[in-house]
């Protein structure tokens, strides 16, 4: 059994981590890596201007960005891959890799997601630090880019975290749409030995276990930090703890 | 494409069975592993509450494998690695059964039970350490101070993460189309194929997903303000 594993680890090491890259498209781990990577720096400044919005007074904003927050929430990322699996090639007019769907569609719901994770981080922080930065004479977007969004960022890295570790997770779903990633490249392997379902899919799991584990335990250490160095100050949201309100699949 | 026609799809006896079929299979799915999951995560909650070192270890290793591998990844690791363990005469017997089915709702159950179980767990914390010195005080055993002090305080502090963790359950039954089960994604794949009326199907499937994610969040909200004690912190 145990040689099992490390003989397909033997085998296809190469596979796992690069896909059939040079040969085929960049695929296996470092595709996973790239994707989750590229889709949390996207939807990072998205979800600050969606935060902003769903703070905002006017209606014309707050109301969209409130279904697009409820619509992520409610609707399971699968449909979303497929709609945008529909849309983007009929709205651009060209056929889009599978790598661009899927990369759209994390965008569009990490953006979502981070959107209530930044907004808790400003509503935490309370309202005395806007009225003090007002009051100092800076402007909305002035007190938002000075006071405001440093201390709430700050606060809320941990989250941010670990809903990059939430992308990690979801860059699996790909597979359906035969994206070439770590899953997909699990799925080829057990195609080839076709005999050693539990051997592969363990090691697929150990692997995504490793990554995510040590990302969520760095997360944890993050936040006892910021925890400790904030104490006594405004703005520690509780209810973020990094667990509670990220995405989970 | 062709014109927007929503009736097309809903109106053709066929697509319409298979849809409702879909959503059947998804409630089947979503409420079987929600059972499995809570069942589970009241055991593991027991089981840490043991004053054992070694359990705590076994549920904290519980928790963070199911935490930290993607859902899809647990679902194939049982339906195509732990289902060719099995003995011969109990996977045949699956294959006839809707073993895709038996397999989503443990892969499912089993992964939620780990988040149901921490919702729990960070709700007792919150109790305050006085509850317990207190009720022991007052004469309660070990067993009825949990059920009549802590666990229904417990409850209610959890209850807003167990309802979010619900509507996530019910999302995620939608990755159980990835090995076979006729759920609802499933179904909507099925008859665009069928259709050729995508955009319609598409919206007819979100439309529902949305409408019971959010009712399932209404029913939280409803349930969280008729237990919530008025005046408690």
């Amino acid at each position: 059994m145990l040689w099992d594993l490390i003989d397909i680890i033997r085998d296809n090491w190469l596979l796992l981590l690069i896909g059939q890259y040079p040969n085929g498209p960049l695929g296996g781990f470092a595709a996973t890596l790239i994707l989750s990577t590229l889709s949390i720096a996207l939807a990072f400044p998205l979800s600050i201007l969606i935060a902003f919005a769903r703070l905002s007074k006017n209606p014309l904003l707050l109301w969209p960005s409130t279904v697009l927050v409820y619509v992520a929430r409610g609707v399971p990322l699968l449909m979303l891959i497929l709609w945008v699996y529909f849309m983007v090639p009929l709205l651009i007019g060209a056929n889009v890799p599978g790598f661009v769907t899927m990369l759209v569609t994390l965008v569009i719901y990490e953006g979502a997601f981070l959107s209530e994770v930044v907004r808790g981080g400003i509503v935490a922080l309370g309202r005395g630090q806007m009225e003090t930065a007002r009051a100092l004479g800076h402007g909305y977007f002035g007190a938002m880019l000075y006071v405001i969004l440093p201390q709430a960022l700050y606060n809320v890295m941990p989250s941010i975290l670990s809903q990059f570790v939430s992308a990690i997770k979801e860059t699996t779903l790909g597979y359906v749409i035969n994206v070439p990633e770590l899953t997909f490249a699990a799925n080829q392997i057990n195609n080839q030995l076709l005999t050693q379902p539990f051997q592969v899919f363990f090691i697929l799991a150990i692997i995504y276990f490793l990554v995510c584990w040590t990302l969520t335990r760095l997360a944890l250490t993050l936040e006892r930090r910021i925890a400790r160095k904030r104490a006594g100050m405004p703005g520690i949201p509780l209810s973020l703890n990094p667990q509670s309100q990220t995405a989970e699949l | 494409m062709q014109d927007f026609d929503l009736a097309a799809v809903l109106s053709n006896p066929e697509f319409r069975q298979m849809l409702v079929g879909g959503l059947w299979m998804t409630f089947i799915v979503a409420i079987g592993s929600w059972c499995l999951a809570m069942s589970l995560a009241i055991l593991l909650l027991v089981v840490r509450l043991l004053p054992v070192r070694i359990t705590e270890w076994v549920v904290g290793a519980y928790v963070a494998y199911h935490r930290n591998v993607p859902t899809l990844v647990q679902l194939m690791l049982w339906y195509f690695g732990i289902s060719s363990l099995l003995p011969d005469g109990l996977q045949i017997f699956l294959t006839d059964n809707n073993g895709e089915a038996v397999f989503a709702i443990i892969a499912l159950g089993l992964c939620q039970a780990a988040y149901f179980s921490e919702d729990l767990r960070s709700g007792l914390r919150a109790v305050p350490a006085g509850q317990m010195e207190a009720a022991r005080a007052l004469g309660h055993g070990f067993v009825g101070t949990m059920r009549h002090v802590l666990m229904p305080q417990a409850v209610r502090n959890a209850l807003p993460a167990l309802i979010n963790h619900s509507v996530s359950l019910f999302k995620n039954s939608s990755l159980a189309m990835a090995i076979g089960v006729a759920e609802l994604t499933h179904a909507v794949k099925e008859v665009e194929n069928q259709s050729f009326q995508t955009f319609e199907t598409y919206l007819i499937a979100t439309i529902t997903y949305l409408v019971c994610s959010l009712a399932i969040m209404a029913a939280g909200a409803v349930l969280n303000r008729r237990v919530s004690i008025s005046g408690a912190r």
